[in-house]
């Protein structure tokens, strides 16, 4: 049972670092559009080299 | 996702490549894309195919999953942006972002898929000068960063316009962005809050599990852990509430946040206390789960706000930027020029599909505007020369010139919003009389609470901090605080939307308790208008011509003039028959007098007329100068015709008073007009109370004697003759047509001038009284009962917390079945066509 002298600590530093995580991503927009990051993986970024 | 899927899309090989129009033929325009000839349709397309293929973006056309909209208006829109270069207009549309940065937020039109935003992103990001482009697919717009030193707005604008797109500024950005700041922080209270609360219980139910098998500092651990992961919870999420509470303590008022406050400060202290001191009951799981569901309730209401305040917010979208002016009008030199740089007097011209810069009056062309943003008249409008424009309205059909009358503050879009904001900061007497009941039901609560503290700390000393906890958090003032406003923003709103303009707080619930209807007649049961209804031509022998003939030369003659008459004329004239010309000469209040083929004409009042040939008007004919407006033709040997105009009634007043007196209402007429033509209107609308001939004096009069019987009066009137009687009416209602809308003396504003939106107004009025009694009595009925039964102890704070959530819930939610009341022009005839019962 001594393990969860660690695992408590654990989880709340977890925690913290979970709702930071979350909010830098809400901040920098992530979840601001949901439909188009989808398609834009399948465009080239590259100009296609025409000849 | 398979590499076959079609999702590209290419047009049968005889349409163009590009929009996939039909290629007109013997057009030979084309453009080798991937190595493959395509043919274009135009110009346009072939420009705009070209820009794709040299900057190698040739990728869209395999990726596109829909044809692009075809822009005919390209080279128009490219010559709007030269307005961008002046520096004010830069200045107004971008923000400074660091010394050298500039961002502004672009509103995109023409995105019709995901191969758009990627081909703009593409070729906006590789301009000199572009710091970062992002696009949102879902709301089309577009937040672009440039670096002053290398690059202008308009340089990217027209780089985006050149590709088919048309970008410009977004202007009601910074309103969006409060309002988006304020839903966020909301958002992430709750989301505080809700993590909290799933955390702290995932540490308190081994406690509540386990029966022994805990050692007494594993359980000091989870305890402490949980104090941890409430601190943000009470600190951060709640905040709202302490500080809420503390302005209330310091204005004196107690609100309804600070029970609320008291509560989760008692629970959370007490547990902080019985932690350190490692005995007695720790309640951390109640307290983060009731600051969640508040939380929760609050944003609930908080949406439902948002959405009565929409309407608004679309009014102040569409204001465009820039205009159009002539130099020197009639010259048609013109130059593109900041809306805020206009005149009075100035000549703008108007493009099809874009939006009216300032009010002003039509000089030339002919077109149909959308003014459906600001009178909720959803039919086009047409207008024609000498008519009122508003400005923000949308221009749908051909280009018009207009003379600029009103420009900003004064603008009728400008008045409109005053008077919203008039009507928000209003707090009306129904909401305030519930903010004092509100105010008192806090006081006593407090007692109540400082009793049952007492009470049960002789009883029973260990449960007497959660009963007081659960008094506190379990009774609703909220309810009985939202229970008005919700409502009346819900209803506000809606009628908002069906162009009828609520000005002051209280007019919902006297509009609902009206019992007497005072109409004024002209302007307000009629259009105001004259129409042309009926022609006796008269000429004999020679001079014998058809209705139609008097009816295009009449139109001829009055073609120059803007009076009534001119207007009902041209509005009447038989289409296809062109009207004479003629050198027309205009004699003030008598009449037109105009030359053709050498021989005079002329048009006006009968002695006028009879003046030029010296005949007198056939007597059989006198009878009918009484209740329409008479007008004569005629030339040198005799009379012509004699036209007679009437003022029409307004469409649905027959229905509307019919409606009226079925609801229980007493509809009167009053008018200044001539008794005999009153009387006949009265007749044909089926009004029993008539007066004609009445003096503005006599009207306030009028309204004094019904109020001084009881009675609560509404008035409609058309804003200007009626001012008077309408100050000491309880409702002034006002025909919304141009000037008098800024007026203000109004409580209620008819801004598309139909009179059926009135009985909706009233419809809707009433709907919201019933529902602001049911929000009250269910508020007084869910704390008669619930306060109680947590003053016995029968109500855990959780469950406390719960039912306070509940309550305002329901209270918003009913509020907003007012919003979905509105019926749509098309429901209401599916309810029509509906089988009776």
């Amino acid at each position: 049972m001594d393990i969860v002298y660690l695992l408590i600590p654990l989880s709340l530093v977890l925690v913290f670092l979970i709702g930071a995580v979350f909010w830098w991503a809400v901040r920098r927009g992530q979840f601001d559009d949901l439909e188009g990051p989808a398609y834009r993986i399948l465009m080239d970024d590259e100009i296609s080299a025409k000849k | 996702m398979t590499a076959d899927r079609a999702s590209h899309v290419i047009p049968p090989s005889a349409d163009c490549y590009h929009c996939g129009l039909p290629v007109p033929r013997g057009f030979v325009l084309s453009v080798a894309i991937d190595g493959v000839e395509r043919l274009m349709c135009c110009a346009g397309c072939c420009a705009v195919a070209r820009t794709i293929v040299d900057h190698g973006l040739t990728a869209y056309y395999r990726q596109r999953s829909a044809l692009p909209l075809r822009e005919d208006t390209v080279p128009a829109a490219v010559r709007e942006l030269a307005a961008y270069e002046i520096a004010e207009v830069e200045n107004e549309v971008a923000r400074q972002d660091g010394e050298h940065a500039r961002e502004a937020t672009l509103m995109l039109e023409g995105i019709t898929c995901a191969a758009c935003v990627w081909l703009i992103e593409q070729r906006a990001s590789r301009l000199p000068g572009v710091l970062a482009i992002e696009i949102n697919y879902a709301t089309h717009r577009a937040r672009v960063r440039w670096d002053t030193r290398q690059t202008r707005l308009a340089l990217i604008l027209s780089a985006i316009a050149a590709l088919g797109y048309r970008a410009c500024p977004y202007d009601s950005a910074r309103a969006e962005l409060t309002r988006r700041r304020e839903r966020d922080r909301a958002l992430w209270r709750l989301f505080v809050a809700g993590f909290g609360m799933m955390q702290v219980m995932m540490y308190l139910v081994p406690v509540y599990v386990t029966t022994g098998e805990m050692t007494a500092d594993v359980e000091q651990l989870m305890r402490i852990a949980s104090l941890i992961l409430t601190l943000p919870v009470v600190l951060y999420a709640a905040a709202p509430f302490f500080t809420g509470a503390w302005r209330d303590l310091r204005a004196l008022q107690p609100g309804m946040d600070v029970p609320v406050a008291l509560g989760i400060a008692a629970a959370f202290a007490a547990s902080v206390v019985a932690t350190l001191t490692g005995s007695g009951e720790v309640y951390f799981d109640s307290v983060t789960m009731f600051v969640f569901l508040l939380l929760a309730a609050r944003y609930l209401e908080m949406t439902a706000r948002m959405r009565a305040v929409t309407a608004q917010e679309e009014l102040a979208r569409p204001a465009p930027a820039i205009a159009e002016r002539y130099t020197a009008w009639p010259a048609a030199d013109s130059a593109m020029v900041a809306a805020a740089s206009l005149r009075r007097g100035d000549y703008v011209r108007v493009r099809p599909g874009a939006a009216v810069p300032a009010d002003g009056v039509v000089v030339a062309g002919e077109s149909e505007l959308d003014e459906r943003l600001l009178t909720g008249e959803s039919r086009p409008q047409p207008k024609r020369t000498g008519d009122q424009v508003i400005g923000s309205s949308f221009n749908l059909g051909s280009p018009l010139i207009l003379r600029v009358t009103r420009v900003g503050q004064d603008t009728m879009l400008a008045g409109i919003l005053r008077l919203l904001d008039r009507a928000a900061a209003q707090r009306p007497r129904i909401a305030r009389s519930a903010d004092r009941v509100a105010q008192y039901f806090v006081l006593a609560l407090l007692m109540i609470a400082a009793a049952v503290a007492a009470t049960w700390y002789h009883v029973d000393p260990s449960r007497a901090l959660w009963i007081t906890v659960a008094v506190l958090v379990v009774s609703c003032p909220c309810a009985l605080s939202l229970a008005t406003p919700a409502a009346l923003a819900a209803a506000t709103g809606a009628l908002h939307q069906q162009g009828v303009l609520v000005t002051r707080g209280d007019a919902i619930e006297n509009l609902a308790r009206a019992t007497d209807f005072v109409f004024d007649k002209t302007g307000t049961l009629t259009t105001g208008a004259l129409r042309l209804i009926g022609v006796v031509p008269l000429g004999t022998g020679e001079l014998k011509r058809s209705r139609d003939e008097c009816l295009v030369l009449a139109a001829g003659l009055e073609a120059g003039s803007n009076h009534p008459i001119a207007r009902a004329l041209a509005a009447a004239a038989p289409a296809g028959i062109m009207c004479t010309e003629a050198s027309t000469r205009v004699v003030p209040g008598m009449g037109v007098e105009g030359k053709l083929d050498g021989i005079r004409f002329r048009i006006g009042s009968a002695p006028f007329v009879a003046e030029l040939h010296g005949h007198a008007m056939p007597a059989e004919l006198e009878f009918v100068t009484d209740d329409v407006t008479m007008v004569a033709l005629g030339d040198e040997h005799g009379w012509i015709a004699l036209l007679t105009f009437a003022d029409p009634l307004r469409e649905h007043a027959r229905h509307v008073m019919d409606e009226l007196t079925a609801l229980g209402k007493t509809v009167h007429l009053l008018s200044g007009d001539r008794p005999r033509i009153v009387a006949h209107v009265a007749r044909k609308l089926g009004i029993a109370a008539q007066l004609g001939g009445v003096t503005p004096e006599a009207k306030v009069a009028y309204v004094q004697g019904l109020q001084a019987d009881g009675a609560v009066v509404a008035m409609t009137g058309d804003g200007v003759n009626d001012a008077a009687g309408l100050a000491v009416a309880d409702v002034a209602i006002a025909m919304g047509s141009g000037a008098e809308v800024t007026c203000g003396n109004s409580d209620v504003i008819l801004l598309s001038n139909r009179l059926d939106t009135l009985l909706e107004a009233v419809r809707q009025a009433r709907a919201s009284l019933l529902v602001i009694r049911q929000n009250l009595a269910w508020a007084f009925a869910y704390n008669v009962v619930a306060v109680p039964l947590a003053a016995c102890g029968y109500v855990s704070p959780l469950v406390a917390g719960i039912g306070m959530a509940a309550s305002s819930t329901v209270v918003v939610t009913n509020a907003l079945r007012l919003w979905r009341r509105a019926p749509p022009p098309q429901a209401a005839v599916a309810r029509m066509l509906a089988p009776a019962g």
